[in-house]
């Protein structure tokens, strides 16, 4: 160390002025209504530049009379190295000769989920996606944790370029607060 | 008689108020700042529901403060099997009485005249009464007024190291006990420096009364310049914040209780509200070392050019106030002073690497008591050249 740097209150000053630099530029921030850090409120405030390819959490599409795509074909479910998905079929129905099977439940346990994306692959009907936006269940038991068929299909998009979607003209984006 | 114990009851549960409420004050401020400070949100979780809704209070985390009290309380309070049970049980108490015991000697405002707080024609309820009952009595805004003030300081800030090597002695703990020792043994060599640059103060007012000193600030320097401490002994100040920050123990002179080394320090063996009293007296420890140097540096309660009647500005403009106005701005200007010169050592405390326990002594014995002895030798000089020349 040189003398000026022994001296030491030269480099105190310094570096309060860089830490001070840094707190007045972001309490300025704050105090003009905007966001002073680079932190995100988690779970209020979801990051928002997640890549679109960001394997996130699973919806289900649906058919032109808004039922779920899935045939029920349990190959999901068998490719997932998790074990986290449970399908329950309804009962099946003749009418419709190109889709017979439902779903009536799909569940997803989220608690064991690694996003590994094989269950997206593996669907012969394009029946599961993932989106880009993470789950979020921040929450105080396992059970929230579980991904109901309510939630899995409420994937409202604008366009789907794979097939015509049902409720496009009403369809909303999804929006995190 | 009663109208002077009225008057100073109110001034201690003013000091009581101010010393509890600005602690539990900068235990926020300090997590806000340094958050702010480190592009982070900081404390934000803790909050009040109001009962039979879903409205919950956060109020940018202020309730953090409430929540860590209520842990404290609530918590075990753990004891370790080998340990003195009279010094384990005393130290606390033994650092937290002598902190709050220091601010009876700092004048937080001028002279109070209640019996003028309200004009003669005053429609605030019992202001007439107010009036007749203390007539002309005057008080001093200090809770004693002694004319030792700096010594009383000195002697019991001194008091304080014991709780801290009594807490490392009695916890039979080899962490604790290094903590206690290093806590003591910088604690004697930064009072050695803080003392010879109190004494430069005492030279410059002339003075070892609290009230005197904050008096003598009220003046101009070449006319313009408010008269206080910080301009003429800027050196001074700078050893005085520096030893007394080395004295509340905090960053980066915390060896005491470094956590890196010493798990927690002197209060490793310490749980629940013991150790909360241990924090407690830190923060208001924090506080007192503000309100000194605010006092002795920085003009105490005075506005730049408010004097008992009014702003007097250089120009020669003058702004008359009543005595209420004039009361209530030097009781605020020294809350924010104190607020502000805090804040500064949370900055401080948050940008400074610690020191290695040789350089600290170093830092100590090397540089700072040779600079404080050769202030002291100037101030005197120069003092003593003024005094023969006028």
């Amino acid at each position: 160390m040189d003398l000026w740097e022994r001296l030491y209150i030269f480099e105190v000053i310094r570096g309060l002025s860089i830490t001070g630099g840094v707190f007045f530029g972001n309490m300025w921030k704050w105090l003009t209504f905007r966001k002073g850090a680079l932190t995100a409120y988690y779970p209020e405030e979801l990051r928002s530049d997640y890549s679109p390819a960001n394997r996130g959490r699973h919806v289900l599409t649906r058919r032109a009379n808004g039922e779920a795509q899935c045939v029920t074909c349990n190959m999901c479910a068998t490719v997932c190295p998790a074990y986290c998905i449970e399908i329950e079929t309804r009962d099946i129905n003749f009418d419709d000769p190109n889709h017979p099977k439902s779903p009536e439940r799909f569940e997803i346990d989220y608690s064991r989920c690694i996003f590994c994306g094989f269950c997206v692959e593996a669907c012969p009907e394009d029946a599961i996606r993932m989106s880009k936006e993470v789950p979020d269940f921040p929450g105080f038991d396992r059970d929230i944790m579980w991904a109901k068929m309510d939630l899995l299909l409420n994937w409202k998009p604008m366009c789907d370029p794979a097939k015509v979607y049902p409720e496009a003209a009403q369809a909303i984006e999804e929006v995190h607060p | 008689m009663i109208q002077d114990m009225v008057v100073y009851l109110v001034f201690m549960g003013y000091a009581i108020g101010f010393m509890l409420g600005i602690a539990t004050l900068f235990t926020w401020v300090e997590r806000k700042q340094s958050a702010i400070m480190a592009d982070r949100i900081g404390a934000n979780r803790a909050y009040i529901r109001i009962p039979f809704t879903n409205i919950k209070l956060v109020w940018m985390g202020l309730f953090h403060g409430i929540a860590d009290g209520a842990k404290m309380l609530l918590k075990e309070n753990f004891t370790p099997t080998t340990y003195d049970l009279f010094c384990y049980n005393l130290a606390p108490w033994l650092c937290l009485s002598p902190v709050l015991v220091l601010f009876c000697v700092i004048p937080f405002g001028g002279t109070l005249i209640p019996g003028e707080l309200f004009s003669a024609g005053s429609s605030f309820p019992f202001a007439q009464q107010i009036r007749e009952y203390y007539g002309a009595r005057s008080y001093i805004m200090q809770i004693a007024n002694l004319d030792a003030g700096v010594l009383v300081i000195l002697s019991i800030s001194g008091i304080g190291i014991l709780g801290t090597m009594l807490a490392g002695w009695a916890s039979n703990n080899k962490f604790s006990m290094l903590g206690a020792a290093r806590a003591a043994s910088q604690m004697i060599s930064y009072e050695v420096s803080m003392g010879l640059a109190l004494i430069s103060m005492v030279l410059t007012f002339g003075t070892l009364d609290l009230n005197e000193m904050v008096r003598w600030q009220s003046g101009a320097l070449f006319g313009v310049l408010p008269a206080w401490g910080i301009f003429a002994q800027p050196l001074a100040f700078l050893l005085f914040l520096t030893s007394a920050i080395a004295e509340n123990k905090r960053v980066p002179f915390d060896l005491p209780e470094c956590e890196s080394e010493l798990v927690a320090g002197y209060f490793t063996e310490y749980s629940a509200m013991k150790m909360g009293i241990f924090m407690l007296s830190e923060f208001i420890e924090v506080v007192i070392v503000s309100a000194l140097v605010v006092t002795i540096f920085l003009g105490g309660y005075n506005l730049p050019y408010l004097t008992d009647t009014g702003f007097i500005l250089p120009g020669g403009m003058t702004q008359p106030l009543s005595h209420l106005t004039v009361v209530l701005l030097q009781v605020i200007t020294f809350m924010v002073k104190v607020v502000l010169t805090g804040s500064f050592m949370i900055q401080t405390r948050w940008s400074l690497p610690r020191f290695r326990y040789d350089q600290l002594m170093g830092f100590g014995w090397k540089f700072l008591l040779p600079l404080a002895a050769f202030n002291l030798v100037i101030t005197a000089c120069v003092r003593w050249f003024i005094l023969v020349k006028g």
